[in-house]
């Protein structure tokens, strides 16, 4: 097999270029998906009428399509009101809507398992609810919430290589690219990505597992 | 939209079937092979704890989309022919099986060693304990979040539509490209996609809060 | 129980309300009128093309320059300075021939220059320009091979290779019905069992086999085109002015030879190429 001419530093740095891109994009992604769900799993924990209601449902239907059809939704449907973008802006957006939806769930689920005498214990101290929820109950949560967001957020990184279908030029992407131009580059090809790919990814589950059992030693 | 879904409702069906079938197809399988791997982590044998490591963590950490090409590309160059449908289910029940392994681990682990020592000092072999006491109250620990890799399953099945899979996504696809009404197309696929998931997700919740 | 299947009626009522309701707006959408595309590129003196990446010699992503080169992205970049002065833009959108139609018809990009085959099935969904390339199924065979047309394919025994589910199977069929068909998944297969002489004759669109030509010493085209299948520019339907601007870019360019240049450019010593026979 042609391994030593597919690896040539050409193909070589073409494909990091990719790498690059999936890495940023999935930063990007990270960051705000974060916040935004942070926000929207409180605003369905704590039950503000109507308000908390809406956001359920949008997330409850979000998260239960496959995150494909959001990309293609992102993609196509943007331009049709009038927001011309590009792939690589139409993938960050279907990213942040569809993940933002995945980590509000674990954060709401993880609010739930902070034991209510809690909250109690910080408003009955004088604190409002507000303030409870992020200096007592919030730090708890979240501490509980690490490893199933980490989780979370490499799932980020792999689905990142969906958006190949609008061809944002990522890893798999590049990786199409070379191998069309020399269809026995083919196997090279899918061997080194499949090997970026755990890099990345495996970095980031180790990063989880410490931080795993580093909790649980604490709570021990 | 209704015009599109009575013009094309054959097509969709196809999709809809393929993707139900492709999904339990992977669930049984993952099931089977995520459990088999779930004991061998919880071994004492450190070589078999070793091997089932190497497996989760390669399947866990490779997008299933590379997973699905390597199956559907690569493999059949120097090994069996294999149309999109059936690359696509193998990779997706590989896949799958790596997160069920690990659910089904932390399952096991939550029964406790004292169940394991008790059986075993009742005279049952490790099998025999893992079989009939380990695994059944492993099992009922997990239900909710093995649920969830399901819902997840079935909503990562569209990646058949990469590999010429005749999931409801492809059949998407060649319905948005022959009408050339992509985003009306792609509703009715999502709302196919929902009729299986919020469903089960719903069902899951109240499973948690029970 | 009964609490889970009210929530998921409710959650039903809601979203039948929620696409209803978007489904009438986006038909309200279509019975606006279309911003003009042509009024549009002129104020801001770009226009977004999309094309293609992964075809040789009309629109390739050249892994070195990590840049798009060939024919459809020069002749884009000719028609935009030609239509709206020297200092005009042209952006180079990439599509994949999924992509290619509803990122046209979405706004996403003004006009699609990427080996679009002019159908009457299209012609029913965007607006052609006039030919600007006459594409047409041809032949790849081997430099020493008898085979000089389609007629010498048409005996017993004669094997041909295609892609799978193109209209090149069924002209093949047509135009040498004793010839057996083999089909593979895409061109890189096909060209592979050529190679391995599982076929005496490739056939597809004369363009792509030019490209396959010009990266493979030993292979030629043969005999032209025997269907008449020419690329187009497309445009959204109904984008009048953008279709007659092209049109008027493409004469000039055309005429000042800038257009037979680029072809020269690209098509130029491929062996069995007819440039002529490609021209518009």
């Amino acid at each position: 097999m042609d391994f030593a001419n597919a690896y040539s530093w050409i193909n070589i740095h073409f494909l990091l270029r990719g790498l690059w891109v999936t890495i940023y994009v999935s930063l990007i992604s990270i960051a705000l998906s974060f916040i935004i769900g942070l926000v929207l799993g409180t605003v369905r924990y704590t039950k503000i009428p109507i308000l908390s209601k809406v956001v359920g449902f949008v997330v409850d239907i979000i998260r239960n399509l496959p995150l494909l059809l959001i990309i293609f939704f992102t993609y196509f449907g943007l331009p049709g009101i009038g927001l011309r973008v590009n792939a690589v802006v139409a993938s960050i957006i279907a990213l942040v809507v569809f993940e933002s939806c995945m980590i509000a769930e674990i954060v709401r689920s993880g609010i739930g398992a902070v034991p209510s005498g809690q909250m109690e214990g910080a408003r009955s101290n004088g604190m409002t609810y507000m303030q409870a929820m992020f200096y007592v109950v919030m730090p708890q949560a979240l501490l509980k919430m690490i490893p199933t967001l980490l989780s979370q957020f490499v799932s980020l990184v792999k689905d990142t290589s969906l958006a190949t279908i609008i061809i944002l030029p990522e890893l798999l992407y590049r990786a199409q690219i070379v191998y069309s131009q020399d269809t026995r580059y083919m196997i090279p090809m899918y061997l080194i990505i499949a090997v970026m790919y755990f890099i990345v990814c495996f970095c980031l589950s180790m990063v989880a597992s410490y931080l795993q059992k580093r909790f649980d030693t604490k709570t021990d | 939209m209704w015009s599109l879904l009575v013009n094309n409702w054959q097509t969709f069906l196809i999709g809809f079937w393929n993707t139900i079938w492709c999904s339990i197809l992977a669930l049984v399988f993952s099931l089977i092979i995520g459990s088999g791997f779930a004991i061998l982590e919880t071994m004492p044998n450190k070589f078999w704890r070793g091997v089932a490591r190497v497996y989760i963590e390669i399947f866990r950490n490779i997008p299933l989309l590379v997973i699905a090409m390597i199956f559907y590309l690569v493999i059949p160059q120097f090994w069996v022919k294999m149309n999109g449908f059936t690359a696509g289910t193998i990779g997706l029940t590989l896949y799958t099986s790596a997160f069920i392994s690990e659910t089904v681990r932390s399952g096991i682990q939550s029964v406790g060693d004292g169940q394991m020592e008790g059986a075993r000092s009742n005279g049952m072999t490790y099998w025999q304990a893992m079989r009939y006491v380990i695994l059944p109250q492993a099992f009922k620990i997990v239900i909710p979040p093995l649920g969830n890799q399901f819902v997840n399953l079935i909503k990562n099945s569209s990646v058949l539509a990469f590999v010429a899979g005749f999931d409801l996504m492809y059949q998407g696809d060649v319905i948005a490209s022959t009408t050339f009404q992509t985003i009306p197309t792609y509703i009715i696929v999502g709302i196919f996609y929902l009729i299986l998931t919020l469903p089960l997700s719903y069902y899951m919740q109240y499973l948690e809060r029970k | 129980m009964r609490k889970l299947w009210k929530k998921l009626v409710v959650v039903a009522v809601l979203l039948t309300a929620a696409v209803s309701l978007s489904a009438c707006e986006s038909y309200g959408q279509e019975e606006k009128a279309k911003n003009d595309v042509y009024d549009q590129v002129k104020s801001s003196k770009t226009i977004i093309w999309g094309v293609r990446n992964d075809t040789r010699l009309f629109g390739l992503m050249d892994i070195k320059k990590d840049r798009l080169v060939g024919f459809d992205i020069d002749l884009a970049k000719a028609i935009t300075k030609q239509m709206l002065g020297k200092d005009a833009k042209a952006e180079l959108f990439q599509t994949s021939s999924k992509t290619k139609i509803p990122v046209l018809k979405n706004g996403n990009v003004d006009a699609l220059m990427a080996t679009v085959t002019i159908t009457p099935d299209r012609k029913k969904e965007v607006s052609f320009s006039k030919p600007y390339f006459n594409a047409g199924q041809s032949l790849l065979v081997p430099a020493k091979s008898k085979v000089k047309s389609i007629k010498d394919l048409n005996k017993k025994g004669m094997v041909v290779v295609a892609v799978k589910g193109t209209t090149a199977v069924a002209n093949i069929r047509k135009f040498a019905p004793k010839a057996r068909v083999l089909e593979y998944d895409d061109y890189g297969q096909a060209f592979t069992a050529l190679k391995a002489g599982q076929g005496q004759a490739m056939s597809t669109d004369n363009g792509i086999l030019a490209g396959i030509a010009a990266e493979n010493k030993g292979y030629h085209v043969v005999g032209g085109t025997f269907t008449h299948e020419p690329y187009g520019v497309a445009v959204d339907k109904g984008q009048t002015k953008m279709v007659h601007a092209i049109n008027k870019a493409l004469d000039e360019l055309e005429k000042n030879g800038t257009y037979n240049r680029l072809m020269h450019k690209w098509f130029d010593g491929i062996p069995g190429f007819s440039i002529k026979e490609a021209e518009r």
